[in-house]
């Protein structure tokens, strides 16, 4: 299987200068096409922290990232802007949707960032709507829907670009466990039928009871990883 | 899409927003107001003088403005005529011969200023006859005057009232006839009103002994800006040895630098207004961006480029600046244009210092479009210079470090 993210031996510190502290200590990860994947560990153990340096939003300090044959640690800042609208989804914790905007032009904004067409817009907004459950509240604003839609909605405009991979931070942190349910429900039918590829981090057991593979931090290190059969 | 987001962003915070718009409308307001009165103001009290009695410009002989008396006057040949006439833009020429005199009904004596005038050619430029209160305007030929209406109180006179000039006129000559009061004119300053007395230019040169002799001629001419060419045109024909050319501003010097006066402490006043409001914006703007850290972050992290985000937040500003700016200038114009037909009619120590300058006591607004003009471009400079600071974080920040924030 092709990998979609490769990680080596990535390493974080954050304020070498002052007061050091070691986010990750020498990480290897491979991610292949496809995959469902749950980043697991305690408090600080450096699950945010991996997520930004795969998402380009962060830099390691040592080590490379590798998506798609392409070391994103040697891209310029608006190149890895240009690659993150390209090639990566984000879902983050909270607070992911424009506020101002309803939550098909949520959607429809990173296709537009993008330059595509209003036919081909609408048409993949239609179906992202549906495939997350929302075609109902197209029109809604973040503020009228529910945490659960707001994030089902954030997973909707992740997708849009058709981006080749999914990040996301605790998407389940701030849900009840219906709607948590339901998320889990969207995100592994759209990576069973669609073959989207997700990695996200997590406290909370029953998303990890979902994922197919588990990838537990500690202290910056990987210290397990299972895949289930 | 971007201009939604700007737009739509602006009413997140209604209150902030309302209270922002609402120093921007009051400064906008206030500066507006004070500048178009002042102006209003003083380009009335010009236009009045002008209109009522000075003209835009008037040729004299040099010296004459000084000394004022009879033996500075001009000799009014056709020449003079000729060349004033031809040149462009110059509508009409207004003879006029000015003296003092005294003036006696029965046993009161006043001193007054005798105005030789053409008639019609005065009626013309100044709408004299509409001045009429009583009795009839005069005719080129009549050994008759005609008197402002204040003077003829304090005189005790009335229309085909007969009284006696005494002057002193061209080379110290005696001066003293008898004359017919044909009529009496009105003039809205109380000044102008008790000093005039009116005759034909033809009746004054006899009784002052200075055939064809004239002290000034006012040219006819339409408006400031064709003053101005005429002005120019003057200098360079007419003879400097002999004749002095007098715009309007030269010949109410008090008027025009009262006026600059005004201006740069309005000015002022201004600066330091919207000082206090970019201050208040500021503050705005600061929490604004601090409160929206963790949105920025998310937006640059999904792929916005950080220039069009910049650019979102600077037309946000901008819509908040010209949001106030423009319901400033809408109800600013609207009152201003109501005050402007609707003059507000001033007393007191006021209406004195009007009626020194032969004003009708009241306060126009003046609703010159450059006024509001100007007050747009300050709220729109003032706006993009502030945006500069958000727009400057956006391009520095980094997205992981605004969002755990
Ligand atoms: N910008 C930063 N500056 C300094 N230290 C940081 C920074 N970001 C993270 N850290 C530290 O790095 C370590 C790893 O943090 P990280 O946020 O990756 O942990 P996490 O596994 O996501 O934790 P949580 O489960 O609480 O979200 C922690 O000790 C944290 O305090
Ligand atoms: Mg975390």
């Amino acid at each position: 299987m092709k990998n979609v993210i490769t990680v080596k031996e990535v390493t974080k510190v954050y304020n070498p200068d002052t007061i050091p502290v070691h986010a990750l200590r020498g990480v290897d990860l491979e991610i292949g096409q496809g995959e469902f994947t749950a980043l697991v560990g305690p408090s600080g153990s450096g699950k945010t922290t991996l997520l930004n340096i795969i998402g380009g939003l962060d830099n390691a300090t040592e080590g490379s990232v590798i998506i798609n044959d392409q070391d994103i640690e040697k891209l310029s800042d608006s190149q890895i802007i240009e690659f993150r609208k390209q090639h990566i989804g984000f879902v983050f914790q909270a607070y992911n949707l424009i506020p101002v905007l309803t939550a098909k032009e949520n959607v429809e904004f990173v296709m537009l960032l993008q330059g595509a067409s209003q036919a081909a817009r609408d048409a993949r907004v239609k179906e992202l709507m549906n495939a997350v459950g929302l075609s109902e509240h197209l029109d809604r604003r973040p503020s009228q829907l529910s945490g659960g839609q707001q994030q089902r909605v954030a997973v909707a405009r992740a997708l849009a670009s058709k981006p080749r991979f999914v990040l996301a931070d605790e998407p389940t942190a701030n849900l009840d466990s219906k709607s948590t349910a339901d998320l889990l429900d969207i995100m592994s039918q759209l990576n069973q039928e669609e073959n989207i590829t997700f990695l996200f981090s997590t406290h909370d057991q029953r998303v990890i009871d979902r994922a197919r593979r588990v990838v537990m931090l500690e202290d910056g290190a990987v210290i397990s990883d299972d895949t289930k059969m | 899409m971007i201009i939604k987001i700007a737009w739509r962003n602006i009413w997140r915070n209604k209150r902030r927003t309302a209270i922002t718009a609402a120093s921007i409308f009051f400064a906008v307001l206030f500066s507006v107001a004070s500048e178009s009165l002042n102006r209003g103001v003083f380009d009335s009290m010009i236009d009045s003088t002008v209109s009522f009695y000075i003209g835009y410009i008037q040729i004299v002989k040099k010296g004459y403005w000084e000394d004022r008396t009879l033996e500075e006057s001009i000799e009014f040949r056709t020449e003079l005529k000729n060349d004033l006439m031809n040149v462009k833009g110059v509508d009409d020429i207004v003879p006029r011969l000015e003296s003092f005199a005294l003036v006696s009904y029965g046993s009161l004596t006043k001193s007054t200023m005798v105005v030789g005038i053409d008639p019609q050619k005065e009626t013309q430029l100044t709408g004299l006859s509409k001045r009429i209160k009583k009795g009839v305007f005069l005719e080129k030929n009549d050994r008759a005057v005609m008197m402002t209406e204040g003077l003829a109180e304090k005189l005790n006179v009335e229309v085909n009232d007969t009284i006696v000039l005494i002057s002193q006129g061209y080379h110290g000559v005696n001066a003293a006839a008898k004359f017919l009061i044909k009529g009496l004119v009105h003039f809205g300053s109380p000044e102008l009103n008790t000093k005039f007395i009116f005759m034909p230019l033809t009746t004054a040169q006899q009784f002052y002994g200075a055939d064809n002799r004239i002290t000034s001629v006012v040219l006819d001419v339409q408006g400031k800006d064709q003053a101005q060419v005429v002005f120019s045109d003057l200098q360079k024909s007419l003879d400097p040895k002999q004749f002095e050319i007098k715009d309007w501003k030269a010949m109410m010097p008090e008027i025009i630098s009262m006026k600059e006066m005004k201006e740069s402490s309005n000015k002022i006043v201004m600066f330091i207004l919207y000082l206090i409001v970019a201050f208040g914006i500021f503050g705005t703007i600061l929490m604004m961006t601090k409160e929206r850290q963790y949105e920025f972050g998310v937006l640059i992290s999904i792929g916005m480029k950080r220039g069009i985000l910049a650019f979102t937040i600077w037309l946000e500003t901008m819509f908040l600046g010209f949001l106030g700016a423009l319901i400033g200038i809408a109800i600013s114009y609207s009152l201003m244009y109501y005050l402007s037909v609707n003059p507000i009619e001033v007393t007191g120590d006021m209406a004195a210092t009007y009626a020194k300058f032969g004003l009708e006591p009241l306060l126009p607004a003046s609703v010159d479009i450059d006024i509001f003009a100007t007050q747009t471009f300050i709220v729109f400079i003032l706006t993009s210079f502030l945006a500069l600071y958000p727009c400057l974080s956006i391009l520095r920040m980094k997205p992981v470090q605004a969002m755990r924030a």
